[in-house]
């Protein structure tokens, strides 16, 4: 009944609402190639006018950081000096 | 084996912290296998409900009785197709293939929302279907809009805005035949009597038989139980019944001041969970029906996704050669 068949490519769809914002992840979509990764991005995450550009990314190609060193890779809680609180500026000097 | 033992509590504890702490549980981040395993179960069997739930609709879309009708239809049935693929790509992120929640729907081995194993003989059950299944659908899933699992609760955000106008244009075919000719509105009447007690059992069992729920309010998969949803929607649908001139059948409907803490709510009737098990178990009136029209639209389109391979590989070649 169910033939043996190819899983298709997995691709992550991103849209851009309008200009002047960025593009946004939205999910991902299956498809064999580009043309209809992005015919079906268009179907699937776009049919009320949600944007005006689509970027389709095969998810293989994205490099993601590691969730289980999201301390050693994110932690800045030793670098208070990057934070415009750490300076002691008159009060009446006004907004800074 | 014991350090092994207190290590996997110690991180069931950090995981629960975490689930009340409402952080979001994103797909990398380690969880519990049956945290990954429920939600692959029900995000798969939701994704199947919405591409089911095509065929009871798909069925009248020749027949709409207006232009109108039909392209609010059309949209529709385009819509629920959407939605199921949202939902396939929220159960993916969980390590399940496609093709793999594919072949289980089409095998009979996944289960979907028994609510489409009704028929829908005449034009007023497409009215019903919009008003009352989307109706239950909404109320089950604007909750999910908070589920502790990211993907899922942001695939439930974009179907949710979607919904909407499909209970409405649900309600208004109902409407509209209510205030038709005395056989049109005999038509809706009729309808609302196939699709009621159906569509009070998409909430599942009752919390007593429900043992599943607790775990899944704890995990924030689920923010509230059956029942308590069930409620919500008799609530909202039995004023709406009402204001066209249509009856709920349900003899034992009756406002009951103490429901909803004190704060009124209509109790109702005996639900025949008979017949919900046997519709489950797949012994409902379209179950063989629904299957076989998935196995049929899968093998007819074979052909189809073998030329969008061999197109897709025929022209890496050539851009390979070029290269
Ligand atoms: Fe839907
Ligand atoms: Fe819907």
């Amino acid at each position: 009944m169910v033939g043996e068949e190819k899983e298709t490519i997995l691709w992550e769809v991103f849209i851009q609402p309008k200009n002047g914002l960025s593009h946004r992840h939205c999910g991902s979509i299956h498809a064999p190639d580009r043309e209809m990764a992005m015919l079906s991005a268009r179907n699937v995450y776009s049919r009320r006018g949600e944007g005006q550009s689509i970027w389709v990314v095969r998810s293989i190609d994205i490099v993601s950081s590691d969730p289980d060193e999201k301390e050693e890779t994110f932690s800045s809680d030793d670098k208070i000096y990057r934070h415009p609180t750490f300076y002691d500026v008159p009060d009446d000097v006004g907004h800074m | 084996m014991a350090k092994e033992h207190k290590e996997k509590i110690a991180s069931l504890e950090a995981f629960q912290e975490k689930i009340d702490r409402d952080e979001k549980i994103e797909p990398k981040d380690s969880m519990p296998e049956t945290y990954r395993k429920t939600l692959i179960r029900q995000i798969g069997q939701h994704a199947h409900s919405e591409v089911v739930g095509m065929l009871p609709e798909g069925n009248w879309i020749t027949r709409a009785p207006t232009l109108r009708r039909k392209l609010s239809l059309l949209a529709k049935v385009q819509d629920e197709a959407g939605h199921g693929l949202y939902l396939y790509c929220a159960a993916e992120t969980l390590g399940k293939s496609r093709m793999e929640m594919t072949q289980e729907l089409l095998s009979g081995k996944a289960k979907y929302s028994s609510i489409f194993n009704y028929p829908t003989p005449t034009w007023a059950d497409i009215g019903a279907i919009g008003w009352l299944v989307d109706g239950a659908a909404i109320m089950n899933q604007i909750p999910l809009c908070r589920c502790s699992y990211g993907p899922y609760a942001r695939a439930m955000i974009r179907i949710c805005k979607e919904e909407s106008f499909h209970q409405r244009q649900g309600y208004e075919i109902m409407l509209t035949l209510a205030k038709g000719t005395a056989e049109q509105k005999e038509m809706a009447q009729r309808a609302l009597n196939r699709w009621w007690w159906p569509s009070v059992m998409m909430f599942g069992p009752n919390d007593a038989n429900s043992p599943n729920t607790e775990k899944s309010v704890k995990w924030k998969i689920k923010r509230y139980t059956n029942d308590e949803l069930r409620q919500k929607f008799v609530d909202a649908i039995v004023p709406q019944a009402e204001k066209i001139g249509l009856v709920v059948p349900d003899k034992d409907l009756k406002w009951d001041k103490k429901r909803n803490n004190g704060q009124g709510g209509y109790a109702y009737g005996e639900i025949d969970w008979d017949e919900f098990w046997r519709v489950v178990r797949g012994d409902g009136p379209m179950n063989n029906e629904r299957i076989s029209a998935k196995q049929k639209a899968w093998n007819e389109g074979s052909w189809v996704r073998a030329a969008a391979h061999a197109h897709a590989l025929k022209k890496q070649t050539a851009l390979q050669a070029a290269e």
